[in-house]
């Protein structure tokens, strides 16, 4: 026996309010979503003068072959040369993979005793089942640490060449991101609702790809980037006022310096007691827990935190020159 | 399964002759984006999982999103001929 609601409750129901959609009495979407209306092109004819006054500089001074003879030769030469330098490239290249040894044969050069010694005494040593991980932040860590450190000085790059310091007027940062988001829809409610459900799913599968960096594929830089795709997403669906309650250049300043030293003094500590044959202290504990194998874990937590940091502010810097 | 891998080996190959011929700068950066995808799943079956997941979030994702940017800032994806003072 059905239980009898009141009408007020019926009013907020979801099958009334799916009913109200499919009729469209109401749309749920009128009022929240707004997008601009789209203009009638209409050519600027001081504009188009300019361009086609460019493209008859061009055709004169160089297009036009009947009149720069040395231009025809070099036009020629040059589709030549760039056929033949491809053919050649190509050439090379299957010549030299034709000398390779086949896939999976004994006496292949890479199938010598460091891959043996990783393959047989890895697990043991670095107590990470996924050898991989163990490779990239045990054996070759002074590597990971250099990459992450690439990273980083690309992010300084990018900020030196992007970065949009005025404050007012027409090319501050926030002038131009209004002008390049004019056609775009503000507050898509369809973008918006998606993200309020994938948002949390794509962070949580990036945390667990790299808490789980030492057991299962993936590691650091996996789940780092896909935090950072993540991040971009929730920055396009709300915008740059909601993204910095949580997210702003103080934080990726901190999250990515504390990150790097962490890396650095705990690796310097490894390589200390490694070089002088003394006892690390650090416990490798059970192969197979998530709590195991050593410095792995949170040298894997400190480069994804880099990565996501490092995605999230490229994309900041492309599209507004700041956060 | 081999006719598979021999399928999307030769896509790849075509996406990156016809990226470079495309006119279309947008078109290029889908067909980009295309090759990244078809690359993760090659990665899969050379049984690499873990560059699959990169190559999917940093080739398929983080870069064209990066290129679409670009493209908006130097005013490609505009029709010709509108105000940009």
């Amino acid at each position: 026996m059905s239980k009898p609601i009141s009408e007020e409750e019926y009013r907020k129901g979801m099958a009334n309010r799916l009913k109200q959609w499919i009729l469209g009495e109401e749309d749920p979407l009128l009022g929240n979503m707004e997008i601009q209306q789209q203009n009638e092109y209409v050519p600027n004819q001081k504009m188009l003068r300019r361009h086609k006054k460019d493209r008859d500089r061009v055709v004169r001074d160089v297009l036009d072959t009947e009149h720069n003879k040395h231009y025809k030769r070099f036009f020629r030469f040059y589709k030549i040369a760039a056929v033949v330098s491809c053919v050649a490239l190509i050439l090379i290249l299957l010549v030299a993979v034709s000398y390779l040894p086949p896939v999976g044969s004994a006496d292949k050069p890479v199938n010598n005793e460091v891959s043996a010694k990783y393959i047989e005494d890895g697990m043991q040593e670095t107590g990470a089942v996924n050898i991989v991980t163990g490779m990239i932040l045990d054996y070759r860590a002074f590597d990971t640490f250099g990459e992450s450190n690439v990273l980083f000085i690309a992010t300084c790059t990018v900020l030196i060449m992007l970065r949009n310091d005025r404050k007012k007027g027409k090319h501050s940062a926030e002038a131009e991101e209004k002008r390049d988001s004019y056609y775009e829809p503000k507050a898509d409610s369809i973008l918006q609702k998606i993200t309020f459900v994938l948002f949390p799913i794509i962070v949580i599968y990036g945390i667990y790809v790299i808490l789980n960096g030492h057991l299962s594929p993936g590691g650091g830089f996996s789940g780092g980037a896909i935090i950072g795709a993540g991040l971009i997403l929730y920055l396009n669906a709300f915008g740059f006022e909601k993204i910095g309650r949580f997210f702003t250049e103080k934080t990726h300043k901190w999250i990515s310096f504390a990150a790097l030293t962490f890396y650095c003094l705990a690796k310097s500590y490894s390589f200390y007691t490694g070089a002088h044959h003394l006892e690390s202290g650090i416990p490798l504990g059970t192969p197979g827990d998530i709590i195991s194998s050593g410095l792995i874990l949170p040298l894997n937590i400190c480069v994804g935190l880099v990565v996501a940091c490092t995605m999230y502010s490229f994309y900041a810097l492309f599209r507004k020159g700041g956060y | 399964m081999l006719i598979f891998e021999y399928i999307l080996l030769g896509f790849l190959v075509v996406c990156a002759i016809s990226v470079s011929f495309s006119k279309n700068l947008l078109n290029s950066i889908l067909i980009f984006m295309s090759y990244s995808l078809v690359m993760s799943i090659i990665w899969i079956l050379l049984e690499s999982p873990d560059l699959a997941i990169t190559e999917a979030a940093v080739g398929a994702g983080v870069t064209s999103l990066l290129f679409f940017v670009t493209l908006k800032k130097i005013h490609a994806m505009r029709e010709e001929g509108e105000e940009d003072e």
